[in-house]
């Protein structure tokens, strides 16, 4: 192909646009509507996943020790602890360590509660604190370090706490979230295909007689199909850009409330995920997903009257 | 440069358009088709610049064979006809500038070329100071200039017009016979399909007359013989 057709296709495509107005006005408006909703959703798909995320990333073991276990058999165990596969951190809490935390834990209130119990021995165990590098190890991992109990004289584990059952329910909740996020968000995008294709449909249509005039003129197939190409590649840019000012723009102002709002006790911040993770992730998706949809909904469109 | 040999055109509803049809039209003739209305001139029309495929029988126009021509093909084949229709078929979002233009961009010539050509083109039209109006901002005769400068600016060997006069007044009519009649002159070959009996009668060139989809008559500097 020459490069002054190559301009020409180009210079057809901008042209096209600009004088279908109308028809181009509605067609970025239904990519904008369509990408703006699918937008807002991914912003809250993103956001529960980060909280979920969150909550899945404090999940821990306490591993306490037996009371008469002798302490210099703690590093054997803690080591054995280590080596079980998926553990990414193991810290030893002595009982001393583990009172003082327990005091921070429940601070000015409990502090009375801590006041009348002074007097007797310090009834918390020695610990470990295990994390583990995949939180659905969890309920795993906890079996196997309970398994050291098994023909170690003395044997070293009082109790392994981990939450059993509230674990296992949090992840149902956490797996039903993201399903029926990855089922709205699959659903919504062929919405949007199919009504984009409809949309460039009836511009097509409309220019019917305009691909059969071009071919009697000795038009091949390819040269009448690039201006639209790049008149869809142009209808979906545009559409894309719209959502990702508005969605920019909304979530840079909530992150701004949330923060200010913080200092009055509001926590909303410490859930939200900061923009600049995701946010050219979502820009790009969108323009992505509108490059698609103004492509393919031009050219399966005019394959139909290309066979005149 | 036009050859049909014993060619047969049945419609997928069964309806017979034209049957047995051997003509042969030199290089730099001037051809009327006449006959009445469903004789099957416009099919006869529309097999020359394949937009229908003949049902039997062979077609070579310019050297391309017809029959065999691939979908592909097709474009190049039209490059070499000059097509001409009753209701224009200008590109309505286009200039009259753009759409004479546009006939050069399909053959990919270059830029300059093309403004040279084109230029030369719609003086020969004697549409200069109209080239920048829409269709819908020109005459009917205005228009069919401007379809007909878009026909001829690749130069063709062949300029195939079906009924260029139909929606035009009489003197209008004879401004557009003047200008084929140019170009005919300069060397392309004409089949004009039409029923302008004042047209046909007054200039005496080839008619070939088509009834029920069989040549009735072919006659060098005929009359139209029909009334209308």
């Amino acid at each position: 192909m020459r490069i002054s057709t190559v301009a020409r296709h180009f210079r057809e495509g901008f042209r096209s646009i600009w004088r279908n107005g109308w028809m181009a006005f509605a067609t970025i408006s239904s990519i904008a509507i369509c990408l703006l909703v699918l937008g807002v959703f991914v912003l809250i798909a993103v956001n529960v996943n980060h909280v979920t995320n969150n909550i899945e990333q404090n999940i821990e073991i306490r591993v306490f020790l037996d009371v008469g276990f002798p302490p210099a058999k703690v590093p054997v165990v803690q080591d054995q602890i280590g080596s079980i596969p998926g553990v990414k951190y193991i810290e030893f809490i002595p009982k001393a360590i583990g009172l003082q935390r327990l005091r921070e834990q429940l601070g000015e209130d409990g502090k009375k509660l801590l006041e009348t119990q002074k007097n007797i021995p310090n009834p918390i165990p020695d610990a470990f604190l295990v994390k583990v590098y995949e939180p659905r190890q969890v309920e795993d991992v906890a079996n196997r370090i309970l398994l050291l109990n098994e023909g170690a004289e003395p044997a070293p584990i009082m109790k392994v706490n981990y939450g059993a059952k509230t674990v296992r329910m949090l992840f149902n909740v956490i797996d039903m979230i993201r399903y029926i996020g990855v089922v709205l968000i699959v659903a919504l995008t062929v919405m949007t295909m199919f009504l984009i294709a409809n949309t460039i449909k009836i511009t097509i249509i409309a220019r019917r007689s305009e691909i059969s005039i071009m071919k009697l003129v000795g038009a091949t197939h390819n040269f009448i199909r690039w201006p639209f190409f790049v008149e869809g590649v142009l209808l979906g840019a545009l559409g894309a850009l719209i959502p990702i000012v508005l969605i920019v723009v909304f979530y840079g102002q909530l992150l701004t409330y949330a923060q200010n709002a913080q200092d009055e006790g509001n926590f909303l911040y410490v859930l939200l995920s900061p923009g600049y993770a995701f946010m050219p992730w979502v820009a790009f998706s969108l323009v992505a997903l509108g490059q698609v949809m103004g492509i393919w909904g031009s050219m399966l469109s005019i394959r139909r009257y290309l066979k005149v | 440069m036009i050859e049909l040999q014993d060619v047969y055109k049945t419609y997928a509803d069964g309806g017979m358009a034209l049957s047995g049809i051997t003509l042969r039209i030199e290089r730099n003739e001037f051809a009327y088709i006449v006959g009445p209305s469903g004789a099957g001139k416009s099919t006869l029309m529309k097999l020359i610049y394949r937009e229908e495929r003949p049902s039997k029988g062979t077609i070579f126009v310019n050297n391309f064979n017809l029959a065999k021509l691939s979908h592909g093909k097709i474009p190049y084949l039209r490059r070499n006809i000059g097509v001409v229709f009753q209701d224009f078929k200008l590109l309505p979002r286009m200039t009259a500038y753009e759409n004479i233009a546009f006939a050069m961009e399909v053959i990919e010539a270059p830029m300059r070329v093309v403004k040279r050509r084109t230029a030369e083109v719609l003086d020969l039209v004697k549409l200069t100071d109209r080239a920048n109006a829409y269709p819908s901002q020109l005459s009917g005769g205005e228009q069919q200039r401007v379809a007909i400068a878009r026909a001829i600016v690749n130069k063709p060997l062949v300029i195939v017009a079906d009924e260029p006069t139909g929606n035009l007044d009489p003197e209008t009519s004879w401004d557009i016979m003047k200008l084929l009649e140019e170009i005919n002159f300069r060397g392309a070959t004409i089949v004009m399909a039409t029923h302008n009996k004042e047209i046909v009668n007054t200039m005496r060139k080839r008619v070939i007359a088509i009834e029920q989809g069989s040549v009735v008559r072919d006659e060098l500097k005929g009359e139209y013989g029909y009334e209308n």
